[in-house]
């Protein structure tokens, strides 16, 4: 054992003088390499957290929404709609929602007006969203006008800042009384936006919903289930899409790697044949390799994918901002928090390590079960 | 010092970097547990359904919300306006009936 | 020491070029002696010396090692058998660029794991004995022709081997050098060391260091009378 380690350590040494020599060559592969893992890197803990972020949150959503369809379009529930739901039986609780969009011209962003169902600010009073406080400059006791679709000016005081850590499900919201909201968007009386249930027993959920389709044919369930799925989905998307742009890269480093790690020069080749005249194995020369490709790929894993958890936990993955935020003009601003996925991890760790050892090997394999005879032939 | 020594100190130092990794990790989840509190009361209270990830569209504001045809809203053939649509797939229960309640689906 | 009978050599053996290099060669050499092979080239001196220094393995023929015929032996053992026997000075002296002097000259003790500080004491020792401690830590590629072929001489002895094998050691020095080049040659003999090497240098034949010539031409010996 002794042995072999010192071995070992004989061939990592001739390996790293071997790449000392091509210094510039191997450091520029071995930072793209780097760069590679942690955009990967980066893609994956950030949508991961994402992910578990909106499935940890929503948790906490209503257990069904109504929403009647006229016509393929959202419409408004009509006085009387939500009586009728009133009879299905497992429904503990029904409310009418009011919300809405509002475009600011000012600040050329849509926010999201909304009538909480607790706690309702009185009327005159609005309570805003961070992004809100953010663009519009506003704080507590501060006065805002909003322009309605109607042409009428609406004064409000804000009477309060919705926190900070909750960014990233209210940044653009704005919290009004009923009669606010009504007046601000000449709402009709006795209607809603949609309707929000409680169901206390979550295996009566789907017979809920299904008893809704039932009675009200134009009515539109959405489960809470339905909504994590959104989510769930939108972030396998949204990966998709930066691994799209990605796929570029990784190819081009894939050619990259394949030419530096197979395309044995004829210097090399030479100097393996030199290696076996001197009484190295043929093992001892492909573990020389191995030894190569384990080393770079794994400094680049590392390096790669501590810079990624570094970016995406501390400086809240502000590299893939723009990318994210789309056209968006409030953008959240928030900081994940850091769960991450070890099967992920491992996964990342499979294929990027992997195949570079892999295609370090490959021809070294071919070279090294050559004669070392020609070393004399030359 | 050896070069063997050297690669070994260097790759010691990136997994201890690494495992540092988890511990910052398992150091933030405890610190965010408060906040996180704070978020799911507040999506209870205002009934909410969404992230406000994505503003600039009411089907990327609220995708779970969003209606069959948000997307063509403006017209069946319209282009899509914003590149937050080439990001977010359909909800399930567009695409897929058989995730759907309501229409065709069964009782459980 | 070493006795090849029979030895047939073919290159791009069954192809339409296909040629024996070597053409059945019969060949004792003997044990603590210095033997060269003399002939022009392509007369398959190389080619013979490939074979005898397990490098290479005959198209037909055998080879004994100590009475002990090795040439059926797979290619591990063949391995083991030149790096701990066999010491190698190639014409064009094959070491790593980019590696020391004492780098290079330790190569082949690495895999036989002995502690780094035993080998870069006995590295350096043969160093000294070559008068080359001063160029120990230089870059291979810095050195002189003449150097360099020391540093090769010491990498063929740092496994202490009892046969070195060397091809055309004086072709690539001048004459100065290779006069130098003889008295290590007289010194390895003196160490009771078998050598066997190519040349058609008179320099290197004709010298007293030399106990036999043999003679090649196309890939056959050549019977003094």
């Amino acid at each position: 054992m002794k042995l072999w380690l010192a071995k070992q350590r004989y061939l990592i040494d001739f390996t790293l003088a071997s790449l000392a020599r091509r210094k510039t060559r191997n450091l520029g592969l071995l930072a793209v390499y780097t760069v590679l893992v942690f955009m990967l890197s980066s893609v994956t803990l950030y949508t991961h957290a994402l992910r578990q972020e909106a499935a940890r949150v929503l948790t906490a959503s209503p257990e069904v929404i109504v929403q009647r369809m006229v016509a393929g379009r959202h419409d408004l529930i009509p006085p009387g709609y939500i009586e009728k739901v009133g009879r299905i039986r497992g429904v503990q609780k029904i409310e009418g929602r009011l919300w809405g969009y509002y475009y600011d011209a000012v600040t050329k962003a849509n926010y999201t007006f909304m009538v909480p169902a607790e706690n309702a600010p009185v009327a005159g009073e609005i309570v805003v969203g961070p992004a809100l406080e953010r663009s519009r400059g506003l704080a507590k006791n501060n006065g805002i006008s909003f322009r309605s679709y109607s042409g009428k000016l609406h004064s409000f005081i804000v009477a309060d800042v919705l926190p900070q850590a909750s960014e990233l499900i209210s940044a653009d919201l704005v919290l009004m009384s009923e009669a606010s909201f009504r007046a601000f968007f000449d709402y009709p009386v006795g209607h809603y936006t949609d309707i929000a249930l409680s169901v206390a027993n979550p295996q009566e959920v789907r017979n809920v919903a299904l008893k809704l389709a039932a009675a009200l044919p134009d009515a539109r369930p959405i489960l809470r289930d339905e909504v994590l799925r959104t989510y769930a989905s939108i972030y396998d998307w949204r990966e998709g899409i930066v691994l799209a742009l990605l796929s570029a890269a990784i190819l081009a480093f894939g050619i990259l790697a394949w030419e530096k790690a197979s395309g044995l020069s004829a210097e090399e080749k030479r100097e393996i044949g030199i290696l076996k005249a001197i009484g190295w194995e043929t093992g001892d020369v492909i573990k020389m390799k191995f030894w190569e490709g384990l080393l770079i790929s794994l400094t680049a894993f590392l390096a790669g994918f501590v810079a990624a958890y570094v970016h995406v936990f501390h400086f809240a993955a502000a590299l893939f901002e723009p990318v994210l935020k789309g056209w968006a003009v409030l953008y959240p601003r928030f900081q994940l928090t850091p769960h991450i996925d070890g099967l992920q991890v491992a996964t990342l760790f499979f294929f990027t390590v992997v195949p570079y050892a892999a295609a370090v090997l490959v021809p070294i394999w071919k070279a090294a079960i050559t004669d070392p005879d020609s070393v004399m032939r030359s | 010092m050896r070069p063997v020594d050297r690669a070994i100190a260097v790759l010691v130092a990136g997994i201890g970097a690494f495992a540092l990794c988890f511990v910052d990790a398992a150091r933030l989840r405890a610190t965010a547990g408060p906040d996180e509190v704070e978020r799911t009361r507040l999506v209870a209270r205002l009934r909410l359904t969404d992230l406000a990830l994505f503003t600039e569209a009411r089907y990327t504001r609220h995708p779970s919300q969003a209606d069959l045809h948000s997307a063509f809203q403006d017209h069946p053939l319209a282009l899509e306006h914003f590149p937050t649509g080439s990001l977010i797939a359909p909800p399930g229960g567009l695409t897929d009936p058989s995730l759907r309640v309501g229409a065709g689906g069964k009782a459980p | 020491m070493i006795e090849v009978t029979g030895i047939r050599k073919a290159f791009n053996q069954g192809r339409d070029n296909e040629y024996w290099a070597l053409d059945g060669i019969d060949l004792h050499i003997e044990a603590k002696k210095v033997t060269a092979l003399r002939g022009p080239s392509g007369s398959g001196k190389t080619t013979l010396l490939t074979i005898v220094g397990c490098l290479a393995r005959p198209t037909e023929g055998r080879v004994h090692l100590l009475g002990e015929d090795i040439s059926g032996l797979p290619e591990r053992f063949l391995t083991e058998i030149r790096r701990k026997r066999f010491g190698f000075i190639f014409q064009q002296f094959n070491l790593i660029k980019g590696l020391t002097a004492l780098d290079n000259i330790i190569l082949p003790a690495y895999p036989t794991g002995r502690p780094r500080h035993e080998l870069l004491a006995r590295a350096e020792e043969l160093l000294a004995g070559l008068k080359l401690g001063h160029r120990r830590d230089a870059k291979v590629e810095w050195l002189s022709g003449g150097e360099q072929q020391r540093v090769a001489i010491c990498r063929a002895l740092i496994n202490d081997p009892e046969v070195v094998i060397a091809d055309e050691p004086t072709a690539n020095l001048d004459t100065h050098l290779a006069g130098e080049f003889m008295g290590i040659l007289e010194n390895l003999a003196d160490q009771d060391r078998t050598i066997l090497l190519t040349s058609h240098d008179p320099l290197v034949v004709e010298s007293s260091v030399v106990h036999r010539v043999v003679d090649m031409r196309d890939g056959k010996l050549i019977v003094h009378g």
